[in-house]
């Protein structure tokens, strides 16, 4: 054992006892990375916490995590972590179920349960049967989905923004002006479980060796989905909010109206107007630059 | 005067022997609870906590505290982040002690490698964990004795807290969001002078500057008044609702993690656990004190045994080498490349590593599926399970104490909320 991280003294008739006392309800115990982890039957859990803690002096309920694995039948997993302030000892205990069966809540053994439930149920959709106040805790008021799933997206499905327009925070859908780029590190030698591209050729799938590299596409599919491509529109360039949106008012006046764009045009009228305000500075762009004059040698 | 009734009031007697419209005045019986809201934009809620409070008059019935106003999904953008850019989402959970939860992040990634980090290493990891405690508790204290009335200390531990920064910021470079440890060990080496100047500022200015701001408040009668007996819990209680850190230890329970699991160079400190008689925010308050001093205690030690040597593990598959190193070794801009851009992996497996923050046990459950990301990181916060026991704390207290009961929990709500 090399690293730094904090150090428990194993429990070492822990096993036995845990066995003894739980006989038919703990499915699976494990020591892994000087941890002690058991798992047991969901719909056991109460009961199984309870002589946790009155048998086997584990007083604290400090933690319960939801950790979702989608392949799974049983996708959740419900995994509470104990602590024994006496015996100086961490114990993780762990049920699996899925969206619909309900985790018998422990709010009567520990009350402290209760918000991390809650945590648990807003996260992952888990239900508690039990607790006497299950709502969402973390997210926003009225929020739709849970978030820790795998299957929810990292950007979620709705954003907002305060409305000049308005005058209020507007929920929207989420518009991402670039898709979030999410990058497979696996490598391709180490059980990834999917064909690079080019690798098809090595099984030998009806090619026959030798006529050249398959392209995946047809030169008629090609040509078509070009075809495709020059008939629909170029897409509508993104803008920001119009100027109604901005909160900018109306123009003051003409001069405000003017863009930098239209300088040289412009440029003109200022001439003729005279105003006092027009610098120097500004002047200068509209007077063409001389000719640069050829070096001449010698005058350095 | 004789005659007209008057309001009784739980509060003392403000509104005795005033005349009162008896045709809309029912007296105490006949006054229905009402509700207010506290936050979430308040001075003493400590950020954005939200609680519904139901009174009666003005003695506290219920508590119901909302909170997710600063839900970030911290815990979701980890899943997408290789295992050294998560860490920079640990600085900002609780943003007044960033080190100490970059702390169990390290470790908890080091246990699942295994990974040895030099001793040097686990010296500069305790010393700058103790100097945050102290940040923190400086920030603690000061805004306490701020919510129960006094303005004076508040200014004068502020400084010592600036200095505190000053010195992570001549560490790592950033005053706040330092990202100073890594997994193997810390980012870079401290120059000597900054050790030196950590040394006097513990044996000078440190003791001085927050003796004479305790001296005003420890013994204030108005600071005891708004304290002593307030928010009492007891033992079983604080075992029972979650409590770590100075809340369980006001409590009675000498249970502190650097003691009891230690990790980095802890088993060679010595240092004593302060613990509290009557578990109310006095309690809180004094341990919070006291642990300063012990703090000051285990730095000293730190800079007394801190050996020379590497900062960081020479595993080269986890640390990336130095960049004066990378522009001669043609192997070590390989492994830099490679560790800043794919990461490193983590075998399979589940750890949940605890430490002793400023504020309590602060954890996380990092579960690894053997790639370059954790599949799910779990940060187990202190102020989610102390803001639950809000309502047992306050029931019956008045309205008034609420904001020394929430001073004493000492909550962050970057890290609360995640």
């Amino acid at each position: 054992m090399a690293h730094a991280a904090p150090l428990i003294a194993p429990r070492a008739t822990l096993s036995v006892e845990l066995k003894k006392l739980l006989g038919t309800d703990l499915l699976a115990h494990n020591f892994a990375a000087d941890e002690d982890s058991i798992t047991v039957d969901c719909s056991a859990i109460a009961g199984v916490m309870i002589a946790l803690r009155d048998n086997l002096e584990y007083q604290q309920l400090m933690e319960i995590a939801g950790v979702d694995y989608p392949d799974r039948a049983e996708r959740f997993e419900v995994v509470y972590h104990l602590l024994s302030v006496t015996r100086n000892h961490r114990l993780r205990v762990r049920v699996s179920t899925d969206e619909a069966t309900p985790v018998p809540s422990i709010v009567p053994v520990w009350p402290v349960a209760g918000w991390l439930e809650r945590e648990v149920f807003d996260m992952y959709g888990v239900l508690f049967a039990g607790n006497p106040d299950l709502r969402r805790i973390l997210t926003d008021y009225g929020f739709q989905g849970h978030p820790q799933r795998k299957d929810f997206p990292l950007t979620g499905y709705i954003e907002l923004r305060y409305s000049e327009e308005d005058k209020r925070v507007v929920y929207e859908p989420v518009k991402l002006a670039q898709d979030f780029r999410n990058f497979d590190f696996l490598s391709p030698w180490e059980g990834a479980d999917y064909v690079l591209p080019g690798d098809e050729k090595a099984g030998g799938t009806g090619e026959a060796p030798g006529k050249g590299a398959p392209t995946p596409m047809t030169a008629k599919e090609v040509k078509s989905s070009d075809d495709k491509a020059k008939a629909s529109p170029p897409p509508t360039p993104k803008t920001t909010d119009s100027p109604a949106q901005t909160g900018a008012g109306a123009k003051v006046n003409k001069a405000a109206s003017k863009t930098s764009r239209d300088g040289a045009k412009s440029k003109v009228a200022t001439k003729e107007a005279k105003t006092p305000a027009t610098t120097k500075a500004e002047k200068a762009p509209a007077k063409p630059r001389a000719p640069r004059k050829p070096k001449t040698g010698g005058d350095a | 005067m004789t005659d007209t009734p008057t309001i009784r009031h739980h509060g003392g007697d403000m509104f005795e022997g005033y005349p009162v419209d008896t045709a809309n005045t029912a007296g105490d019986q006949a006054v229905t609870n009402y509700t207010i809201n506290f936050g979430p934009q308040h001075p003493a809620a400590h950020g954005v906590l939200r609680l519904v409070l139901e009174l009666d008059g003005e003695i506290i019935e219920r508590v119901d505290p909302h909170v997710g106003l600063l839900h970030r999904g911290t815990e979701k953008l980890i899943e997408y982040k290789t295992y050294l850019q998560a860490l920079p989402y640990f600085d900002r959970l609780d943003y007044c002690s960033p080190l100490a939860m970059e702390h169990s992040y390290v470790l908890a990634i080091e246990k699942l490698l295994d990974l040895e980090v030099p001793a040097r290493a686990q010296y500069l990891r305790v010393l700058f964990a103790e100097l945050t405690r102290i940040c923190n508790h400086m920030l603690n204290i000061g805004a306490h004795v701020m919510d129960v009335g006094a303005m004076t200390p508040n200014l004068w531990v502020f400084e010592l807290r600036e200095d505190c920064l000053n010195f992570f910021e001549r560490a790592s470079g950033a005053r706040m969001h330092s990202a100073y440890f890594r997994p193997g060990g810390v980012h870079q080496d401290v120059p000597e002078k900054l050790l030196v100047d950590i040394g006097e500022w513990i044996d000078g200015r440190l003791p001085k500057l927050f003796g004479d701001a305790m001296s005003l408040v420890i013994d204030n009668r108005i600071f005891k008044q708004r304290n002593v007996d307030i928010a009492t819990v007891s033992k079983e209680d604080a075992l029972a609702w979650g409590f770590s850190g100075p809340m369980i230890r006001g409590s009675g329970i000498a249970w502190d993690l650097r003691k009891s699991q230690p990790y980095d160079a802890y088993a060679q400190m010595e240092f004593e656990i302060p613990v509290g008689t009557r578990g109310d925010c006095y309690d809180r308050f004094m341990v919070r004190v006291e642990e300063i001093y012990q703090s000051a205690k285990i730095i000293k030690q730190c800079l007394r045994d801190m050996p020379t040597g590497p900062i960081a593990s020479l595993d080269r598959k986890v640390v990336p080498p130095k960049r004066a190193e990378m522009k001669q070794s043609m192997e070590s801009l390989i492994h830099h490349f490679k560790l800043y851009t794919e990461g490193f992996h983590v075998p399979a497996g589940e750890v949940y590593v605890a430490t002793e923050s400023p504020k309590g046990e602060f954890g996380v459950y990092l579960v690894s599926d053997g790639t370059n990301k954790p599949y799910r990181c779990k940060i187990r916060p202190t102020a989610f399970s102390h803001l639950q026991a809000m309502d047992m704390m306050s029931k019956g207290h008045m309205l008034a104490d609420t904001t020394a009961i929430i001073g004493a929990i000492d909550v962050v709500f970057g890290e609360c909320d995640r």
